[in-house]
């Protein structure tokens, strides 16, 4: 753990990029290789099975620490992070460790399998044999969310410097399924063809807002238009007789979505499709908020399969015949997907999502304009000489969203944020004037400087009128401008309401809390646009 | 029972029997001062009580003012009452104040830190019956490590630095944190290079006899080329700003007692955070309020709630008093 403890101190202690991806690498060129498939493992999302519950955590860190209970509960907020919290109470170890980073990982799946009563002292004597840093990340590995300031790109680009291979043949070979327990650094880095499990999906291509009108990107010949939908990103991947359906954050989401079952019976194998996951009424997407619970449920109950049937809108082809198609030019690609898609029966649930003619930019400028009504969100333009590249590159692909819509509301409530955000009050509930009473309708988080932030936070401190445990209701004196992606009726909220995306645009300094918006306005704008 | 001897109002804590009060943050005829530090010494005052160390500072940064000043341990009778100053150990000059009254004994701690840093007067435990403590830290996860062991740390740093001919910048608070640091550096390092407000306060408290090593202050037309391998100490507000920008490439550094914790850290975003603070740590306030053998604590600025339903707990009669001094409990900017 000394190596990685090292490894983490390093990256922890610059801003800069170059000097982390430099720290990784050194890490892969020296550890050992169960060292590095679990440090590829960690800043790639996965994580061993979590041993104890944070409840559990708590409990022994507070009785370690000879502090009561509360104390470390009401600390927890203030530092923004639990495994800190705990690392930060824990008396000075006296021991010392010289076990490796797998070895503690081991520790903890082993600790997964053993009785309850047998885990507290297992955890009580890894915490005083770890420093400060190592029973932090030591903590880490227990509560999960290992994000350190490493995103899987920099790990990936750090692996290619080490081993010299390709960083786009290093991304693809880490995508899909696979654990430390069920693979080895050497099957899945170093072996010439790796035997790929069937079900691993290539590195989605993500696309770059598009901040002003689109006459810069020159010819309109060039470029490719699609609606932007608003569902899901997903990968429909055919190999081997089955179907596997992967999201954008790399969680294999099959099981989740049976309509694609049917799929294997329409399409050849070998075939691997990217599109949005929709809910669909037969003629057009549903809305987003249909779609959300369907995302979070593991199995699906047959009232809602009815209610809220999804399609994926494919738009790109990235295999075909186990042939891997990313090299080839999007045109070529999206010819291959009409013909494939052309004579599909609506049950397989794949549809093309239709490509836009249009003449000059102008005219496609209109046809925007007309979004909401498609049910889309804007358009994506793609460069139909461009290739499937990996991750958000710049200047083939670009999102041409709406502008927002938004709406004038006053703070309510607020919350302390996590993380980099620990102490400060960053988590809003806003409401709308409905007569005399303020109704809550949506939350934010972001679109405030840390300045604002720290403004913000002081003036929260000294207006709180009533607590709920970490929650603050504060005197209704501020109004903010939300901006929000889309608006929804929903039977869940109070108001009534759902919004999409709602952000902070402008902290309204000159409006007066009873100029904010009123309720009416948002049941005006949902049947507007809703 | 008789009214007690200090009071809280809206202008601050209010001795009504000697008529003065204690930091106030409103303008009024009598006020002691524990430090000069800005939410402490205000402006406006009619007449200014402090240390005779505090107050050189003081007149720089608040102009002229009526203002007398009083040895560590020396005692003045206002209106019946017995006021004396002693060691906070938080900044040169620095004092807790003792109000005594016909065997009825308040202290008001003002910013404190127990521990001695070899450079302002070591903090004095004053017995009471009452105290009002600071408790800018009080929660359990402040715990400071030995200041030696910091400044092997930051030496570390900084020879780093002058060994790849670079720049190491150090944003800390004007006023005590700089100081303090310039203490802990090691001179044998490299030049030691100041912002105009760092040395300005450098020069009063040299004035004085304050033991600093030698520093030189950034001038527009400094060759900064010739002094590679220097240490700049810059107020954090000049961090990131274009005064900076003359030392291309500098590792930046941040000390303060919230770089204990990694999101005000990574908040900060310099390179390097370095827990170093001019208040107590837990343990310390703890220490500290024990040796002062009071049963009725008065916790001000911090973590106040918190820190009085511990005290309760471990039975003492704590009653938060709401103040307006530097800060709320995170104001990340004051000398935390």
């Amino acid at each position: 753990m000394k190596d990685f403890a090292a490894l983490f101190t390093q990256i922890d202690q610059t801003t800069k990029t170059s000097v982390k991806t430099e720290a990784l690498a050194a890490f892969f060129r020296k550890a050992n290789d169960e060292d590095k498939l679990w440090c590829i493992a960690l800043f790639s999302g996965r994580r061993p099975k979590r041993a104890v519950t944070t409840t559990q955590l708590r409990e022994w860190a507070a009785e370690r620490a000879e502090v009561p209970l509360w104390l470390l509960e009401e600390s927890y907020p203030i530092v923004g992070d639990l495994a800190e919290t705990i690392a930060l109470l824990l008396p000075e170890g006296g021991e010392t460790s010289n076990e490796s980073l797998s070895f503690w990982v081991k520790e903890l799946i082993a600790l997964s399998q053993v009785d309850l009563d047998a885990r507290k002292p297992r955890i009580l004597a890894a915490w005083d044999r770890l420093d400060a840093t190592e029973r932090f990340l030591f903590n880490k590995l227990i509560t999960g969310g290992f994000r350190v300031g490493v995103s899987q790109k920099l790990m990936t680009r750090a692996l290619a410097l080490a081993t010299g291979q390709d960083e786009a043949v290093l991304a693809l070979k880490l995508m899909g399924g696979w654990t430390p327990q069920t693979t080895s650094y050497h099957a899945l880095i170093e072996a010439d063809s790796p035997d790929a499990d069937a079900s691993r999906p290539y590195p989605f291509y993500l696309a770059h807002p598009l901040e002003s009108a689109p006459d810069e990107l020159a010819a309109p010949q060039d470029w490719q238009a699609e609606w932007k939908w608003d569902g899901i990103r997903g990968q429909l991947i055919l190999r081997d007789g089955a179907q596997y359906l992967w999201s954008r954050g790399e969680e294999l989401i099959t099981d989740r979505f049976p309509e694609f079952a049917r799929t294997v019976d329409f399409l050849p194998p070998g075939t691997v499709l990217d599109g949005e996951i929709v809910t669909w009424d037969g003629a057009a997407p549903m809305g987003f908020s249909t779609l959300q619970p369907r995302i979070g449920r593991k199995t699906v109950p047959k009232k809602l399969l009815k209610e809220a049937p999804v399609i994926l809108l494919a738009y790109d082809l990235l295999e075909v015949g186990g042939e891997d198609l990313r090299d080839r030019p999007l045109h070529e690609r999206r010819a291959r997907l009409d013909t494939l898609l052309q004579d599909i029966p609506p049950e397989a649930a794949v549809r093309p999502s239709p490509v836009i003619r249009f003449e000059d930019w102008q005219s496609l400028a209109d046809t925007r304009d007309t979004a909401r009504a498609a049910r889309a969100e804007g358009l994506m333009l793609k460069r139909l000489s461009s290739p499937y590249q990996i991750g958000r590159k710049k200047g083939d692909w670009w999102k041409w969203k709406l502008d927002p819509l938004t709406v004038d509301a006053v703070m309510i409530y607020a919350q302390q944020g996590h993380g980099r955000r620990a102490g400060l009050f960053t988590d809003f509930t806003f409401a709308v004037w409905k007569g005399n009473e303020l109704v809550p309708f949506t939350k934010a988080y972001s679109g405030l400087t840390d300045a604002e932030f720290g403004q913000i936070t002081t003036w929260v401190r000294k207006n709180t009128l009533e607590r709920f445990g970490p929650v603050r209701r504060v005197s209704p004196e501020h109004v903010f401008e939300i901006a929000f992606e889309g608006i929804q009726a929903s039977p869940r909220h109070k108001s009534g309401i759902a919004l999409r995306f709602p952000r902070m645009a402008r902290w309204r300094h000159d409006k007066p809390p009873q100029e904010a918006n009123t309720l009416k306005d948002l049941q005006d704008m949902l049947a507007l646009y809703g | 029972m008789a009214d007690p001897l200090l009071t809280f109002t809206d202008r601050g804590i209010y001795c009504p029997r000697g008529d003065f009060y204690i930091d106030p943050w409103r303008p009024v005829d009598r006020a002691v001062i524990t430090h000069g530090h800005s939410d402490h010494a205000r402006p406006g005052h009619r007449a200014y009580l402090a240390t005779h160390q505090a107050l050189p500072v003081m007149r720089h940064r608040l102009g002229e003012i009526t203002a007398q000043g009083l040895d560590y341990g020396e005692t003045l009778d206002i209106g019946g009452v017995t006021v004396s100053l002693h060691p906070a150990g938080h900044i040169p000059g620095s004092a807790q104040v003792r109000v005594e009254h016909r065997g009825e004994v308040w202290v008001v701690s003002g910013d404190y830190k127990t521990t001695p840093d070899g450079l302002c007067e070591d903090f004095e435990p004053v017995q009471c019956q009452h105290f009002v403590t600071e408790c800018t830290f009080g929660l359990p996860v402040f715990k400071w490590k030995p200041q030696a062991e910091v400044a092997g740390e930051l030496n570390a740093w900084w020879a780093e630095q002058a060994a790849q001919g670079g720049f190491a910048m150090l944003g800390a608070y004007s006023l005590g944190k700089a100081q303090r640091l310039l203490h802990m550096l090691d001179p044998g390092i490299g030049p030691i290079l100041t912002h105009g407000a760092v040395e300005a306060t450098n020069e009063i408290l040299r004035g004085q006899g304050y033991d600093l090593p030698m520093t030189e202050q950034v001038t527009p037309d400094m060759d900064v080329k010739s002094r590679t391998g220097a240490l700049i100490i810059a107020p954090p507000s000049a961090l990131g700003s274009q005064w900076a920008r003359r030392f291309k490439g500098a590792s930046t550094g941040f000390a303060s007692g919230w770089m204990r914790l990694r999101g005000v850290r990574r908040r900060r975003s310099t390179d390097r955070g370095f827990v170093v603070s001019d208040h107590a740590d837990w343990d310390g306030l703890l220490e500290a309020i024990k040796s002062t053998m009071a049963e009725n604590i008065y916790p001000t600025h911090g973590y106040t709630d918190i820190f009085a339903r511990y005290l309760n707990e471990i039975g003492y009669t704590a009653r938060v008093v709401p103040t307006e001094f530097g800060g709320d409990e995170d104001d990340q900017e004051t000398a935390a």
